[in-house]
C-alpha cells in the first residue's frame, strides 16, 4: 500500500476515525491491530519476520531485566558482607551473562536481516570471484522475501535491546505494547528509527480528540504529500530519463541529473517523513524529527547532523562510540601513540570507528557496491574535511570571511554540490559507470547542449518545469523561514483564520490538481522504502 | 581536575572549560572530540568511560566530566 495511494489515504482515514471512536484504553491495542493489518495487506509472510524479531527482543529484554533485578537483590541482601572487589566481580559476572543474552538477540535479528537482504549480494560477489579465477561453476540466486521496512524495525529493536542492556531504559513487560513499538505502521515504511524512550510514552498514552493537534498533523501530512506529489514524483521522470540513458545524456546533463536527483530525494524522503510524523501527530503521538533543513548546512558534518537524524544518532550511539571507546580500541590507540606519535595515535580510534560506521551506513542502504562505495566516500570526505579544519580556521581568521553572508551562501552551495555528487552512486547502475559519469560531467560539459528543447525531451513539459520551479521556490522559502523564525505551522496558526483555511485548501487543491497523478505519471514508491 | 582541564584545553585552546556548561549542547565539542577526550582520560586516570555514559549531561562541562571520572573510579 503506497503512502500516495488512495487505498492508503482511505486506510488512515478509517484508522483515525476508529482511534478516537474506541474507548481510550483501547487506543494502543487498536493501533497494534491496525499496524499488523497494514503489514498483512503488504504481504502476510512479512508478519512471520516482524513477529520473530518482536518475540526474540521481548524475551531478551525480560531476561536482561530479570538478571538486573537478581543482581540488585543480591547486592542489597549482602550489602554488609561483600567487599568492594567481591561486589565488582559479582557485577562483572552478571554483566557477562547479560552480554551473552544481548549478543544472542542481536545476532538473531541481524541474522534475519542479513540473510534476507544480503544473501544474493554475497552470491553475486562469489560468482564474480569464480568467474575471475576461471571457474565455470556458478551458484544460483535464492528467491527470498524482503519484508517492508525490515532495516528500520530491526535497527529500532536493536537500539531498544541495547538500551535495556545498558540500563538506560527498562524492558517492556507487555509483549503487545512492544509489538506496537516495533510495528507502528506510519513509520514502518521508511522510518524514522525511533528510540523506545522517545516514542513509548505518547504511543501508549490515552489521547483525547484535540482539534489543534489534529489540524497540526493534517498540515504536516499535506505538506508531505505536496513535496512527494508535486516535486519528487514529477522530477522523477526527468531523473530517470537522464540516469537510465548515460550514453545519451552526458556532460551538462549529468550535472542536471545529479541536481534533479538531489531535489527528488530530498522531497521524497522528507515528504514521506512529514506524512509519517503528521499521521502520528493527528493521533497525539510524537515521532522524532528526522530532518533539520540539511540543504542549508555549511559543511558535510553539519549536513549529516541534519539529514536522516535518527539514523545518524543511531550509528553514533550504537556503533561509533562503542567501537571507539572499547578497551581493545583504547589499547590500540595507546600502542599507536607509542609507536607513531600523538598525531596518528589520537586519530586511530576515530578513523577506525568512522570507517565501520560509514561502511555499515552504506550497506544498510542496500546490498550493492554502489551503496558501500557511497558510504566510504562519505567517510573519506568527512575525514579530509576534519583534517582540513585547522586550515579553514586559519583561512577564516586571516580573511575574516566567516561572518560574511556571501561566504555562508558559498559554504551552503559547496555542501549541496558535494553531497549531490556523492549521491550519484544512487543513480547509475554500477560503481565504474558512476565514476565515469562523474568525470564525464566535467570533460563533456557543453553549455550549448542545455537548451530548452533538450530539457523538454526529458519527459516534462514547459508547464511541468514552471510548476517545479514554483514548488522548489516555495520549499526553499519555507526552509528559510523555519531556519530563521521557527515552525511555519506556528506562524500559520497565529495568522487570521482565513489565512489558515486558505493555506489548507491551496495545499489540498494543488496536490489534487497539480500532483503527479495524470497521464504519463506513475505514483512511485518512496525511495527509502527499498532500504 | 587540573589534569582534566589540561586535556580539554589542549584539544580546544580557545574554550574556557572552567566556566563552559554547554560543551555538547552548544556544539563546542563533537563526537570526534569526545573520543579523543575519553582516550586521554584512559591514559591519565586509567578509567574506561563506557559508551552508555556518553550522554550530554556527562560531557557538557569539565565539572560534570570530572564527577563522572570520580564515580567510575569508585565503582
Amino acid at each position: 500500500m503506497l503512502f500516495t495511494s488512495y487505498s492508503f489515504i482511505g486506510f488512515i482515514a478509517v484508522v483515525f476515525l476508529l482511534y478516537y471512536l474506541f474507548p481510550r484504553k483501547c487506543q494502543w491495542p487498536f493501533l497494534l491491530a491496525a499496524s499488523y493489518t497494514f503489514y498483512f495487506i503488504a504481504s502476510p509472510s512479512y508478519l512471520l519476520f516482524i513477529g520473530a524479531t518482536t518475540v526474540s527482543t521481548y524475551m531478551t529484554g525480560r531476561r536482561l531485566d530479570a538478571l538486573k533485578e537478581t543482581q540488585d537483590a543480591y547486592i542489597k541482601a549482602n550489602k554488609g558482607s561483600l567487599s568492594r572487589e567481591e561486589k565488582k566481580a559479582y557485577k562483572a559476572s552478571m554483566k557477562a551473562k547479560q552480554w551473552k543474552w544481548l549478543l544472542g538477540c542481536l545476532l538473531f535479528n541481524l541474522g534475519i536481516l542479513a540473510v534476507l537482504k544480503y544473501t544474493n549480494f554475497v552470491i553475486a560477489n562469489f560468482n564474480g570471484l569464480l568467474q575471475m579465477f576461471g571457474s565455470g561453476g556458478q551458484i544460483s540466486f535464492v528467491d527470498l522475501v524482503l519484508p517492508m521496512g525490515i532495516s528500520f524495525y530491526t535497527f529500532q529493536t536493536m537500539g531498544y535491546i541495547i538500551d535495556v542492556y545498558r540500563g538506560t531504559c527498562r524492558a517492556e513487560k507487555n509483549l503487545f505494547r512492544l509489538a506496537l513499538f516495533v510495528s507502528f505502521f506510519p513509520q514502518l515504511v521508511q522510518g524514522p528509527i525511533s528510540r523506545y524512550s522517545d516514542l513509548a510514552k505518547s504511543l501508549y498514552e490515552r489521547h483525547d480528540f484535540d482539534t489543534r493537534t489534529v489540524a497540526y498533523g493534517l498540515y504536516r501530512i499535506l505538506w508531505g504529500y505536496f513535496k512527494k506529489a508535486m516535486i519528487a514524483d514529477r522530477i522523477l521522470t526527468a531523473v530517470n530519463a537522464i540516469i537510465q540513458n548515460p550514453d545519451t545524456y552526458q556532460g551538462g546533463f549529468v550535472f542536471v541529473g545529479m541536481m534533479f536527483y538531489a531535489f527528488e530525494l530530498y522531497a521524497d524522503f522528507t515528504g514521506g517523513i512529514d506524512i509519517t510524523i503528521g499521521i502520528a501527530e493527528t493521533m497525539g503521538i510524537t515521532v522524532a524529527e528526522n530532518f533539520r533543513r540539511p540543504y542549508l548546512s555549511k559543511n558535510i558534518k553539519e549536513y549529516w547532523n541534519r539529514w536522516h537524524i535518527t539514523m545518524g544518532t543511531w550509528f553514533t550511539d550504537y556503533i561509533f562510540y562503542p567501537i571507539s571507546v572499547c578497551k581493545p580500541m583504547l589499547n590500540v590507540s595507546k600502542a599507536s601513540r607509542a609507536k607513531f606519535g600523538d598525531f596518528i595515535g589520537k586519530r586511530v580510534p576515530v578513523y577506525l570507528s568512522s570507517f565501520a560506521v560509514w561502511f555499515t551506513t552504506g550497506i544498510w542502504h542496500g546490498a550493492s557496491w554502489n551503496f558501500i562505495v557511497w558510504g566510504l566516500m562519505n567517510f573519506v570526505v568527512i575525514m579530509i574535511s576534519q583534517e582540513c579544519e585547522p586550515l579553514y580556521k586559519k583561512f577564516h581568521n586571516r580573511f575574516h570571511v566567516k561572518d560574511k553572508r556571501w561566504y555562508g551562501v558559498f559554504e551552503i552551495l559547496r555542501t549541496i554540490l558535494l553531497m549531490s555528487s556523492l549521491r550519484m552512486f544512487d543513480c547509475y547502475r554500477d560503481v565504474p559507470l558512476t565514476f565515469r559519469m562523474f568525470g564525464n560531467m566535467f570533460t563533456h560539459f557543453r553549455l550549448s547542449e542545455l537548451h530548452t528543447e533538450a530539457f523538454l525531451e526529458l519527459g516534462l513539459t514547459g508547464a511541468d518545469y514552471a510548476l517545479l520551479s514554483v514548488c522548489l521556490l516555495l520549499l526553499f522559502a519555507v526552509s528559510l523561514i523555519e531556519e530563521k523564525k521557527g515552525s511555519v505551522r506556528d506562524l500559520i496558526f497565529a495568522a487570521p483564520e482565513i489565512v489558515r483555511y486558505a493555506v489548507f485548501y491551496v495545499l489540498v487543491l494543488s496536490v489534487i490538481i497539480f500532483g503527479a497523478y495524470g497521464i504519463g505519471f506513475d505514483q512511485s514508491q518512496f525511495i527509502y522504502n527499498q532500504f | 581536575m587540573e589534569a582534566l582541564l589540561k586535556i580539554l584545553t589542549n584539544l580546544h585552546p580557545e574554550v574556557d572549560f572552567e566556566t563552559s556548561t554547554d560543551l555538547v549542547d552548544g556544539k563546542i565539542i563533537d563526537s570526534f572530540d569526545i573520543v579523543s577526550i575519553i582516550s586521554e582520560i584512559n591514559d591519565e586516570y586509567d578509567v574506561v568511560i563506557p559508551a552508555e555514559e556518553i550522554v550530554p549531561d556527562n560531557f557538557n562541562s569539565a565539572q560534570a566530566l570530572y564527577e563522572l571520572i570520580v564515580r567510575l573510579e569508585d565503582e
